[in-house]
């Protein structure tokens, strides 16, 4: 996937969130995007601005870092890096809109559902992703998809953003030992 | 694992980088302990012993509600419950408690090396919650992560530390922490209260109160132990709150104004610190608490985090 | 026995009668025959090819502690005599803290006959200086002679009395007996467990200053020059205490002073070093670098009379504790060769002055036999070979007790047979353990 194509994406998820926060009656002060550290932040942000030109407001943003929900820390050995969870609105009775990246076993989304609702209990939460590339490893799914991709097992996804230090936007498949 | 370290035991042997990590990480783990619902799941499973030789309500407590904030049990042994009067060795107390299976060892005990020994025998992870007058790698810890917060940076930053270094183990890591951060040290006290070749640590070592705290960036009063007086280290506390104890008046005169007051606590108001200054807004003294509960779960969460061996690129 | 061995081949070092340089010992009945250059030898006697060996006379240790009686669970006679040749001494001291104390006959001539039953080593029985070593009523001096005692002390404490100390050494004068004394001023030790320095300060032990000895060391000399009595300081560690010495014999004073292997060889940063391992923890503790440069300073000059190992083992017991609550003491009979030899390699000893300091010099200093390979002695003889590397094996060792510093440590130099009054009581490879 190119820059144009990410870029079309990305517009086509914040409409599709628009049209159904509508459908679902929610006021445009009761939607809330929250983005999944790392690679959901950024996209959290553009989806945001997308989100408020067509809400005509502009939806709070939050951050998650889900490394203290993980259920695998025993398994990883190393303690992964923990950036910061950044949720400075309630979140109870809100419409949350998690964004991530990409959706993979859907362990990562558990958490970040497990460590919203520390915060609060939200009216609604719906999830939307840039790129599902399936292998689910829980009975997740997602709201809102920009494209899925087949892929294999070993491969790895990689969204690279230009807010995160690439050269241009691009989604790009990486072939073990390639 | 802190670094390449798989215990907490001394910061002196801790680089920079592995005092930074910790002090990193609390920094997160601070962010946990403002939300609503202050408790995250990742030890859950995990079990964290105090064992604990000397009393001390406030670090058994704060180690307790770090575990209990990360999730993981914890479970007390203090020697009044032990079967230390029993005559059983310290090493078989380990071994004993490590056949329950904890994950960290959290250990006070009023003999130098007493952590260490422990560490040797058993194979879980050992955190040292004071040692004697060796070291109490938390509180050093927490000091610097106060400062961080209070300062920005420990950098060029002047510390005293008055009191009884002599029987201090929480001036004994402070200084080796403060110091690889980059802070000047200064020691205060009566000179029976400087141990011999403290300056070997990194440190200058003053008799005068004055010269010790002007200037300095923060003062880090200790807490004279009423066993000492007569001991005979000082003639009584009379003499030494006047000489070395900091009082408003002193305060006003010789501190700068943006100089932050610590103490490791419990506090003997009227001996080393007046209530006003105590109280005063200098004082951070309160914000070392909170931050100590951060510091503790940092250290637990990443003595806690299993086995590196079995790292690996985990899908998620 | 009227087998005659030649000790043939090896580098005879005996500084009592200045020899050094290729000879062969002869012994028969148990008596050195002859030290010659070239001899004929008759065809029935024994060889032993000591070729590229030092050949020594037995080493002599004045401070040991052989726990028996009362003690038997960290040594006793036996095994520590069996430590002691393995070690290449002929003859041990045997300090009086056994339980009971060795205050009286019974107790000196129960070690002794333990020591003839074993018939290894000759062991020299320590009197105590005062009743049960409790510092208050003086021992019976002429009893504790009589029942084959060699000199006195309170060992494993100092008689803090100056008063107790004066009336010892002047009645010691009548029994010509030293007395040797544990130098340490109990209330600047107080709760000490290891030098007072930069290392006590990191490692928050609480720590021992170096006068702590001094100021017993000169009060015991200032005692000596009042009554005129044989003092001999124990275990020298502090470099004050090194000073008094050299002071008090330069001003001819009947005083004499040993040395411990440990306190030439380790300092307290090696306590720090080895992270609280109590096989550090002795006392007089390991000291400064500055100490140990003057113990060296003193033994080479001739200041201190003495290498003596104060063998002092314990069980696991009373090791496997924290720092603080473990006992005192380190074994050293069967490491001080080479320990000391590693000073030799660093320059810092000459060859004669160490087998001097194992041999004549506590021979001289306590008034014993031996220490020399005079024709017509007895033959205690130590065979040493020092180039051989070894790893200190506490489970191979003859000792009961398992704490040293030089566990797992490898070592160059140790003794290869041992001859006590002409029979061969140890021997590497031959011997059964």
């Amino acid at each position: 996937m190119n820059a144009q194509e990410l870029q079309r994406a990305v517009k086509r998820l914040a409409e599709e969130i628009a049209e159904r926060a509508r459908a679902a009656g929610a006021a445009p002060r009761d939607v809330a995007i929250v983005g999944i550290r790392r690679g959901g932040v950024h996209l959290a942000e553009r989806i945001r601005a997308e989100l408020a030109r067509s809400l005509r407001a502009e939806p709070p943003l939050g951050t998650l870092d889900i490394a203290l929900y993980r259920d695998d820390l025993s398994e990883r050995g190393a303690a992964p890096i923990i950036g910061p969870t950044d949720i400075r609105f309630p979140v109870a009775g809100k419409l949350i809109v998690l964004v991530d990246d990409v959706l993979y076993t859907g362990r990562t989304v558990r958490a970040a559902l497990d460590e919203l609702v520390d915060f609060g209990r939200p009216r609604r939460v719906w999830l939307a992703v840039l790129v599902d590339r399936g292998g689910r490893e829980l009975p997740i799914a997602a709201d809102f998809v920009g494209v899925r991709l087949q892929v294999a097992d070993e491969d790895v996804v990689e969204v690279r953003l230009t807010e995160g230090g690439a050269p241009e936007d691009a989604v790009v498949v990486k072939r073990r030992g390639t | 694992m802190i670094g390449r370290h798989k215990h907490c035991i001394a910061l002196a042997d801790y680089s920079r980088a592995e005092i930074l990590e910790v002090l990193d990480l609390a920094v997160s783990m601070k962010e946990v302990l403002q939300r609503p619902i202050k408790k995250v799941p990742s030890l859950r499973g995990k079990s964290v012993v105090n064992l604990f030789f000397e009393a001390s309500t406030r670090t058994r407590s704060s180690f307790e509600i770090a575990a209990k904030v990360l999730s993981a049990d914890a479970l007390n042994w203090t020697s009044s419950s032990s079967s230390v009067t029993k005559g059983e060795t310290l090493i078989d107390t380990a071994r004993n408690l490590e056949a329950m299976r904890p994950d960290v060892l959290v250990i006070r005990h009023s003999a130098g090396g007493a952590p260490q020994l422990v560490a040797e025998h058993v194979g879980c992870a050992v955190v040292s919650a004071g040692d004697g007058a060796h070291e109490h790698p938390s509180q050093g810890l927490l000091d610097c992560f106060t400062l961080r917060e209070k300062l920005g940076t420990l950098e060029g930053k002047t510390v005293a530390i008055v009191g009884d270094i002599s029987h201090s183990r929480v001036a004994r890591s402070d200084i080796h922490a403060m110091t690889k951060l980059g802070a000047r040290v200064r020691l205060c006290g009566p000179p029976t209260m400087i141990p011999a070749g403290v300056e070997a640590l990194g440190a200058t070592v003053h008799y005068g109160l004055r010269e010790a705290i002007e200037g300095a960036d923060a003062v880090v009063m200790l807490r004279i132990q009423h066993e000492r007086i007569g001991d005979p280290l000082i003639p009584g506390t009379r003499e030494y709150s006047k000489l070395w104890g900091l009082n408003a008046k002193k305060a006003a005169e010789w501190l700068r104004p943006e100089c932050v007051i610590l103490h490791p606590g419990p506090i003997n108001r009227g001996v080393e610190l007046s209530p006003e200054v105590a109280d005063g807004p200098q004082s951070v003294i309160l914000d070392q608490v909170q931050n100590g509960v951060a510091v503790r779960m940092a250290i637990l969460y990443l003595l806690a985090g299993g086995n590196p061996a079995e790292s690996g690129e985990a899908k998620a | 026995m009227a087998e005659v061995l030649f000790i043939e081949g090896g580098r005879v070092i005996d500084p009592a009668s200045g020899t050094d340089g290729v000879r062969t010992v002869v012994v028969r009945d148990g008596k050195i025959a002859e030290v010659a250059e070239r001899l004929e030898r008759p065809r029935d006697a024994r060889v032993f090819d000591a070729r590229g060996k030092w050949v020594t006379p037995g080493f002599i240790d004045l401070h040991v502690h052989l726990r028996e009686p009362g003690q038997e669970y960290k040594e006793t006679v036996a095994t520590g005599a069996r430590a002691a040749v393995a070690g290449g001494f002929t003859a041990v001291c045997a300090m009086p803290n056994t339980k009971p104390v060795n205050d009286n006959a019974s107790v000196t001539e129960l070690v002794l006959a333990r020591a003839a039953a074993a018939g290894l080593a000759r062991v020299y029985p320590v009197g105590a200086i005062s009743k049960g070593s409790n510092g208050e009523e003086l021992a019976e001096f002429g009893e504790l002679l009589a029942a084959g005692c060699v000199a006195l002390s309170d060992d494993g404490r100092p008689v803090l009395s100056s008063a107790l100390m004066r009336r010892a050494l002047e009645y010691a004068k009548a029994f010509g007996l030293p007395l040797t004394v544990h130098e340490e001023d109990l209330q600047l030790v107080g709760k000490g467990v290891m030098h007072e320095g930069a290392a006590s300060t990191r490692l928050g032990l609480k720590g021992i200053p170096g006068a702590a000895e001094d100021v017993m060391v000169l009060r015991d000399i200032a005692l000596a020059e009042l009554t005129g009595g044989r003092l001999h300081i124990a275990h020298v560690s502090s470099q004050g205490a090194v000073r008094a010495v050299r002071a008090a014999k330069a001003r001819g004073l009947a005083v004499t002073a040993e040395v411990t292997p440990h306190h030439l060889a380790l300092t307290d940063e090696d306590v720090a070093a080895s992270g609280y391992s109590t096989d550090y923890k002795m006392n007089p503790p390991l000291r400064s670098a500055e100490d140990v440069r003057a113990c060296r300073e003193g033994l080479a000059d001739g200041t201190i009379d003495a290498i003596a190992t104060d063998h002092a083992p314990h069980s696991a017991v009373e090791k496997d504790v924290e720092f603080d609550a473990a006992l005192n003491g380190i074994t050293g009979l069967e490491t001080a060769f080479p320990v000391c030899l590693s000073l030799v390699r660093a320059g810092a000893l000459p060859e004669r002055r160490l087998v001097e300091a194992l041999t004549i010099g506590p021979a001289r200093a306590f008034g014993l036999a031996g220490g020399a390979l005079a024709g017509g002695a007895p033959a205690d003889v130590a065979v040493l070979d020092p180039v051989a590397e070894w790893t200190v094996d506490p489970a191979r060792m003859y000792s009961k007790s398992r704490n040293t510093p030089w566990k797992g440590s490898r070592l160059t130099g140790r003794c290869v047979m041992t001859i006590v009054g002409g029979r061969i009581v140890h021997e590497e490879g031959r011997t059964e353990r």
